[in-house]
């Protein structure tokens, strides 16, 4: 986003020992294309997941909700006693792991998307009141923010879950209500810097009202950090419902949830390993090609980007 | 210096307020505590008596008033579950508690300062992307899930360490291991940043000219500035280390603060609740108000930029 200008004598003269750190300069770029083409394959195994979870009615094997008592805590197909029938084994009454993992995509895709869309928008809009006007507005909303970052964010979304009660809109409320201080503090901090820029002071000079700058031309600006920090944050946001369900107060059984099945998958660890391992494997895959489709994101948008 | 340390205290009492006020409304705003102390089949006179006896027909602010002048003296009300007194019941699962966080800590300690000065040191060797490798799948990996892998590895199928309890060295070993695990990686990219950073400086290049064994200019020149911005975001991540201590605790049922907490919701414990988050915010404050005063000691730069 530099302003481009005809290179001067100081610039032409500073490429000379730079020619010296060509290599390193080299090995930059292609660590950046390298990092891309991460992001690349990292976007299409979460296409995947995502197909997985939402034609899960269509492609799942089985009912995920369907009891089969006879075959209960049976192991993984590979595994001795495992069947066909069964690729990831069942659980302790029986159900397809693998059709709940399908549908637990579903919960926690929804609850990550919709929370950060909440986090993001309550997030946006504080941190441009702060950046833009400053002074008292600009203390108070800080002063919350760091409340709420010094807090343990576990420990508050505990706290409101157990008085609202468990379900998959509380969740996604109390998630999002609590997840957006880091969207504002780093949109504050672009807008300090923003504001000060030779077009938003030309703006200002002709007279436009402070909603069309804000609109036209700080928000604009804005677009590729909060992208980056929304993706990045969904992954926060499915380990934490994972680790509520986990605990029995998020997405209650049977309705499968990643969190829930590890959390009943964690009474039959002594021999049933396989059901609180592939629900958790589920969670890292999702979260880990999320972050490097997040960090790939962050180099191709705006290489200096830094938080 | 003093203005500093005024300026962080204001800070600080602005902040208990804060988190006292949440406290004070996840229960009184949200929920109502007498629905949740009378049976359901209650009459409704019962229930108007009991809210008058417990202050509950007031004004909310004076209900706040009282709560807050209480809590200031440690007076959380008794535990509705159990007959004690939630201050007494949280102050005791406190010491697990501080002690998994700061076995945690230096279980991150270990394994990012040696993987962070050798990445930064062998900048883009395929140590340097082994490192980083490792530290992405790290942060995705959920701590409770790495737990109970721990946990089936080596307590249901290798018998050699306890799944749960407290009290022996051998009991510290997965639940530090995992909330060091969780910690790790962004400890070992500050600390990559920060020697590379210093590296480059001019007093290093000095250290180098007078002779410096090359150890000895990493150690003792490097490395020492090079923790500044490692204990300055460290101590402002405690909050979170605190976090992933509670959900280390419930993976491996140590009795901590966090798993008093838990079961206090279960049983809608609330004055349990309240006092152990407060207590918590309270003890992650006081961590940050020092971490500050620290760090502007050393850097004086802080001091005046904050």
């Amino acid at each position: 986003m530099k302003a481009m200008s005809a290179p001067t004598k100081i610039e032409l003269a500073e490429i000379g020992p730079a020619r010296v750190e060509a290599p390193d300069f080299r090995r930059a770029t292609l660590r950046r294309l390298l990092r891309l083409r991460w992001g690349l394959g990292a976007a299409g195994v979460l296409l995947l997941i995502v197909a997985t979870s939402a034609f899960a009615p269509w492609m799942a094997p089985h009912d995920p909700l369907a009891v089969d008592i006879r075959h209960r805590l049976s192991p993984p197909a590979w595994m001795e006693g495992g069947t066909a029938q069964h690729p990831l084994g069942t659980d302790q009454v029986g159900r397809d792991l693998l059709a709940r993992m399908m549908y637990g995509g579903r919960v926690s895709l929804v609850v990550g998307v919709g929370a950060v869309l909440i986090a993001a928008t309550i997030g946006v809009s504080l941190g441009l009141g702060a950046g833009y006007f400053g002074g008292g507005t600009d203390w108070t909303i800080m002063t919350f923010v760091n409340v709420m970052l010094t807090f343990p964010f576990v420990l508050l979304a505990l706290a409101v879950i157990a008085v609202l009660g468990p379900s998959l809109v509380n969740m996604i409320i109390v998630l999002g209500v609590a997840g957006w201080p880091i969207y504002a503090r780093v949109v504050r901090a672009e807008t300090l810097a923003i504001r000060e820029r030779e077009f938003v002071l030309a703006g200002r000079a002709l007279g436009m009202s402070h909603l069309r700058i804000v609109a036209r031309q700080i928000i604009p600006n804005l677009v590729s950090v909060i992208v980056v920090i929304a993706t990045l944050q969904v992954a926060q946001v499915i380990i934490l419902e994972s680790f509520l369900s986990f605990l029995g107060l998020g997405i209650q059984p049977p309705t499968p949830a990643w969190g829930n099945m590890l959390g009943e998958g964690r009474l039959y660890m002594l021999n049933s390993w396989w059901i609180a391992t592939f629900p958790g494997l589920a969670i890292f895959l999702t979260t880990l090609v999320i972050n490097l489709m997040g960090n790939a994101l962050r180099d191709w948008l705006d290489p200096h980007l830094k938080f | 210096m003093r203005r500093y340390i005024a300026r962080q205290l204001v800070q600080l009492v602005v902040v208990i307020l804060g988190i006292s006020l949440l406290a004070f409304a996840i229960l009184h705003v949200l929920g109502d505590p007498v629905l949740l102390l009378l049976p359901q089949n209650a009459g409704k006179e019962e229930f108007e008596r009991y809210r008058h006896l417990l202050g509950l027909d007031r004004p909310l602010y004076v209900q706040y008033w009282k709560f807050l002048s209480r809590a200031v003296l440690g007076d959380f009300g008794k535990s509705w579950y159990a007959d004690t007194s939630a201050f007494k019941l949280v102050l005791e699962r406190m010491p697990p508690t501080i002690y998994l966080t700061f076995a945690g800590l230096l279980v991150a300690l270990l394994i990012a300062l040696p993987l962070g000065i050798l990445a930064a040191l062998k900048r883009h060797s395929w140590l340097d992307s082994l490192c980083t490798a490792v530290a992405v799948a790290g942060q995705a990996a959920p701590i409770f899930w790495l737990g109970i892998m721990l946990i089936i590895v080596f307590a249901v199928r290798l018998r050699v360490l306890p799944a749960s309890g407290y009290g022996t060295w051998q009991n510290f070993l997965m639940p530090a291991f995992c909330l060091g695990a969780a910690l790790a990686p962004i400890t070992m990219r500050l600390v990559r940043s920060g020697v590379i950073e210093v590296m480059s400086l001019e007093f290093i290049k000095t250290a180098r000219a007078k002779g410096l064994a090359e150890p000895m200019v990493v150690v003792k020149h490097a490395f020492r500035n090079a923790c500044i911005p490692v204990i300055t975001v460290l101590g402002l991540q405690f909050g979170q280390l605190l976090g992933g201590a509670i959900i280390t605790e419930t993976v491996f049922a140590w009795p901590g603060v966090a798993t008093l907490t838990v079961e206090s919701i279960r049983n809608q414990d609330f004055p349990v609740v309240q006092c152990a988050v407060i207590l918590l915010a309270l003890l992650i404050v006081t961590v940050n108000l020092i971490v500050d005063l620290i760090v502007g000691f050393i850097d004086p730069r802080i001091r005046a930029g904050a």
